[in-house]
């Protein structure tokens, strides 16, 4: 019997685990959270029941059926606490148990077809003050919502971009916290033009649009002010987040002078899109295309023969998008193609769907000028605390093209998080000073052999003990 | 004008030789086929050391190497300006350690050697090493500290030699691959073809880490430099407790070996930034930078040996590179026996970073026609085992 | 003012009552709910900030929440570098706060790595 290995168990990962079933193959599903959902599922624990947890969720019927359906198949092994630490070749490396543990057990899997659906977090742009306690990433806010009932803050701002900042301003004034605004820097006519001049294609997608538009159930939705074209600029305070300033941007995110406001609040969600998690399919070798996406074709195959990929790795587009995107990787990773007849609602859909994304890339995406909000002091890279003066003085002083070499001439992105936040934006901010804008060595921040720390003990243990080490499934 | 030069690789050999020829009054293009300090020269420990070489020309300019470092720091930092950031030179000394008796005994015949070629190699007890470096394992034999042994951050250094050079009057070409020989009226090498264009020189000098077997191969002449593949881990940062570099005594056998398996000796540093790093394996496979975790593993093992407290310490990162080595691990500096015009700086294997300004001193003073500060024939391109081993792989 | 757990009896989604664990931090005890994480126990206190950056000195907390950024590490049991995010709380936990010794670039310029 075919095995199907899948990395996340997101909505992508599960539809994929569900269709691989269907398809006949054993499934093994990794997750490096304590129970299956992924961000966009983000939980609860068992240990704390609440009769109405729905309320804080969309699609929580799609989500409960799919994990009981899974749960209770012995064909399908789902492996949570799965941290998936190399990818060499085929073998996939895993340690499992509690997440940054020491003593974890060691896992080598080989499986004949995976299916990538690691999934993606906020873009969060720098911005003066972002690194003070009490600016949390939007994704962040939600989850502490939704996996712990947490509100980050009695007064907060959410600022940013896309339609995902409607929820999360949601979750936040479910769980009593005021809203004072959310802070969209697309400009009104810009979302009206790209949202409506197709109407046609949206009343297609209604539930998405539902989501977008009319997400916010009624009785919250008069406390939620929604202000397109502005943006936070900068953050204040002490020790913690004390105020923000909010200013008006022109379409390419440049602020306008004279627009700043100040408002006090005491926690700022803030997120500009979101980043691929991409380290996983690169190491095993899948090609990335120009949008920084990993390529699939209509079978959601990758360059990789026997690996797939779906879900926000492919392409931003939302859950419809990684539903549709998992059940066909999973289909054809357990021998059927995207064609079969049984996939057609899939196809649609992930047409569909697609076609929404694209919409949401070109009314939400990033503006060329958002740098001007930065100062010589703000921090860029977060873990090294390299501030915006210090890599534009290096790039000058050194004139280096190549990342690599600016990465360790000016430590930004070294850090332990390895250039998960910064990455992107450090490429940009280089790529300034170099002829053509852009870094000419083709180093990516996206690349990470070891995909998250592993203890040098552990890493030391796997050879003192091979027996520990070949607990391989092959097909 | 002395003539011009055109310099291939902007790793730290090629960097290096561009600054003291620039400042030398040479005309010096350097060019570079992806951008400065890329490969090699960005992906290891930034080794200055005299405790792994044993007699010979090789220690002979390592040691010159290293007292040439001892003022290059300042001396760089006025030459580029204060903004640039810090080389991080540190004389930190080197403490080898012996696990057993039997490495105790070879660990001391080798530091005997050395001592007489005069390096400062003092034996320690076991007892006087763990004093120095408090983290070592009990089970330790003996060890030897070296106070020679120094460290800089490769990347760099490599870009300081490089903005040093372009102050000096270099000019700097990335992206720029180096596809043939030009030749003049007289069929004499004249400077070389690239991807933009023709650049012509009195003299080309390759000094392409790895590469630069291929390149001596484009431009005509004949060079057994090749890739020998290295991983290296970096720790979370963390609050000091390693104040030396600090190496197992399999060390001093790797660098020579002509073993093409897995092989791995341990060298553990702290860094500026608080990082630790853990070497290294060696691999004879060609340019494959694919992730070796067996090689990452072996590393581990042999590094919690040593120092068990790092058991618990978080891998973040691996540098996977490729050290420039020669047939017989010794450098190669000097003229291509055959083809006029046509220079060497390469195969500085592991220690280029610490061999860079000697080496470059050495190019000039022969490319000068002076005589230089250490005998120059060990490390001709035309000696007698590269060319012998030429003979035995073609 | 600052983070807040919400509570049970207003909550919306109607929990059911959990068990309640006490974790030391710093050598302070603090409640939470046998379930969440070592961040969720400390930000329901009103704890945003459990680690001072080597550089700058300054104060970091919880940020991204999903694993992604590793601002939120702290010293559990003894352990280093474990995400407050991602480690469920067990009771009796001890958390000390990340106090790496300050890397100052001025040493470093002057003794070179440090």
């Amino acid at each position: 019997m075919k095995t199907v290995l899948i990395i996340g168990a997101g909505p992508a990962g599960l539809a994929a685990a569900a269709a691989a079933r269907e398809g006949g193959a054993r499934v093994v599903l990794l997750d490096s959270a304590e129970d299956v959902g992924g961000q966009y599922w983000r939980h609860l624990p068992a240990t704390r029941p609440a009769r109405n947890e729905s309320l804080l969720h969309h699609g929580w019927s799609t989500f409960r059926s799919l994990r009981e359906r899974l749960e209770g198949d012995e064909l399908c092994e789902i492996v949570t606490w799965a941290h998936v630490w190399a990818i060499e070749d085929r073998n996939i490396h895993v340690l499992v148990g509690e997440p940054d543990g020491t003593n974890r057990d060691a896992r080598v899997y080989n499986a004949a077809a995976v299916v990538m659906a690691t999934g993606a977090y906020d873009r969060t742009l720098p911005i003066p003050g972002w690194e003070l306690p009490g600016v949390f990433t939007a994704g962040g806010a939600q989850a502490l919502a939704k996996g712990e009932r947490i509100a980050v803050g009695h007064r907060v701002v959410v600022g940013g971009a896309g339609p995902f900042l409607l929820p999360v301003a949601e979750s936040l004034v479910v769980a009593g916290s005021t809203v004072v605004g959310v802070y969209e820097a697309s400009h009104a006519r810009r979302l009206l033009g790209t949202w409506t001049t197709r109407p046609w294609e949206l009343a297609r997608t209604a539930s998405k649009v539902t989501e977008m538009l009319g997400y916010v159930s009624n009785h919250v939705r008069h406390r939620i002010p929604y202000v397109t074209g502005r943006a936070v600029t900068a953050i204040q305070g002490a020790d913690r987040v004390e105020s923000v300033t909010v200013s008006a941007i022109d379409r390419s995110w440049a602020p306008i002078a004279g627009t700043q406001k100040t408002i006090d609040v005491d926690a700022v969600c803030l997120g500009h899109g979101f980043t691929p998690r991409l380290e996983l399919p690169i190491a095993a070798g899948c090609r990335v295309n120009a949008r920084r996406f990993i390529e699939v074709d209509e079978d959601q195959r990758t360059s990789v023969a026997g690996v797939f990929a779906a879900g926000e790795i492919t392409g931003i587009g939302g859950v419809d998008l990684a539903l549709a995107e998992g059940a066909i990787a999973g289909h054809v990773a357990a021998g059927g193609a995207a064609s079969d007849m049984q996939m057609r609602q899939h196809r649609v859909r992930r047409r569909r769907f697609r076609q929404f994304a694209a919409r949401i890339e070109s009314a939400h995406g990033i503006g060329e000028n958002w740098s001007k909000w930065l100062t010589d002091e703000t921090i860029i890279c977060r873990c090294e605390e390299v501030s915006f003066g210090r890599l534009n003085s290096v790039a000058e002083a050194s004139q280096a093209t190549g990342l690599r070499s600016l990465k360790l001439l000016t430590r930004a992105g070294l850090g332990i998080c390895q250039g998960r936040v910064c990455g992107r934006s450090v490429e940009e901010l280089l790529g300034a000073h170099v002829p053509g804008g852009r870094l000419i060595d083709g180093v990516s921040s996206d690349r990470r052999p070891i995909a998250t720390p592993i203890r040098l003990g552990e890493l030391a243990q796997e050879l003192d003990n091979p027996a520990h080490l070949e607990r391989t499934n092959t097909k | 004008m002395k003539g011009s030069v055109i310099i291939v690789g902007a790793g730290i050999i090629g960097a290096a030789c561009a600054r003291t020829l620039s400042r030398r009054g040479l005309d010096v293009t350097i060019v570079d086929a992806g951008a400065s300090a890329g490969a090699t020269s960005s992906s290891g420990e930034g080794n200055l050391l005299v405790s792994d070489k044993g007699p010979g020309a090789e220690l002979e300019l390592a040691q010159h190497s290293l007292r040439l470092w001892r003022t290059l720091a300042p001396t760089l930092e006025s030459e580029i300006g204060r903004d640039f950031p810090s080389v991080e030179f540190e004389r930190k000394g080197g403490i080898v350690a012996a696990l057993d008796a039997q490495q105790s005994q070879a660990l001391d015949l080798f530091a005997d050697a050395q001592r007489r070629a005069g390096v400062d190699a003092q034996r320690l007890s076991a007892d006087e090493a763990r004093y120095l470096e408090p983290e070592l394992s009990p089970a330790i034999s003996s060890g030897v500290y070296y106070p020679e042994d120094a460290q800089v951050q490769p990347t760099i250094a490599a870009e300081a030699f490089l903005a040093s050079a372009r102050a000096a009057g270099t000019r700097v070409l990335v992206n720029t691959v180096v596809t043939g020989p030009l030749i003049d009226a007289d069929g004499k090498l004249a400077g070389v073809v690239t991807s933009s264009g023709n650049l012509a020189a009195d003299d080309v000098v390759v000094a392409a880490g790895p590469w630069a077997g291929e390149v001596a191969q484009v431009l005509g002449g004949t060079l057994s430099v090749g890739p020998r593949k290295g991983f290296l881990l970096v720790t979370s940062r963390m609050p000091r407790r390693i104040f030396h570099k600090v190496y197992d005594a399999d060390y001093v056998g790797a660098v020579g070996s002509d073993n093409h398996d897995l092989q791995t000796s341990t060298v553990i540093e702290s860094t500026a930034s608080g990082t630790v790093l853990i070497g290294s394996s060696r691999q004879n496979v060609g340019f494959d930078s694919g992730l070796d975790v067996a090689a990452l593993r072996k590393i581990a093992a042999k590094a919690v040996r040593l120092m068990p407290f790092l058991l618990e310490t978080s891998v973040i990162r691996a540098y996977c590179g490729f050290r420039p080595f020669a047939r017989d691990h010794v450098p190669v500096i000097g003229p291509d026996p055959a083809v006029p015009g046509l220079w060497y700086a390469a195969g500085h294997e592991g220690a280029g970073i610490g061999l860079a300004p000697a080496t470059a001193e050495m190019l000039a003073s022969l490319m000068l026609g002076e005589s230089p500060a250490v005998a120059a024939a060990p490390f001709a391109p035309g000696r007698a085992p590269l060319a012998d081993s030429l003979a035995r792989t073609t | 003012m600052g983070t807040y757990r919400v509570a049970a009896q207003i909550d919306s989604i109607a929990p059911e009552p959990a068990t309640v664990i006490t974790i030391s931090v710093d050598g302070v005890a603090v409640d939470g709910l046998l379930g969440q994480t070592l961040a969720g126990v400390m930000l329901g206190s009103d704890i945003m900030a459990w680690r001072n950056t080597s550089f700058g000195d300054q104060p970091r907390g919880l940020f991204c929440g999903i694993g992604i950024c590793f601002e939120c590490l702290v010293v559990v049991n003894g352990q280093r570098d474990v995400r407050a995010c991602q480690r469920r709380a067990a009771s009796g936990d001890q958390i000390e706060f990340h106090r790496d010794l300050p890397v100052h670039v001025e040493d470093a310029e002057s003794e070179g790595p440090s």
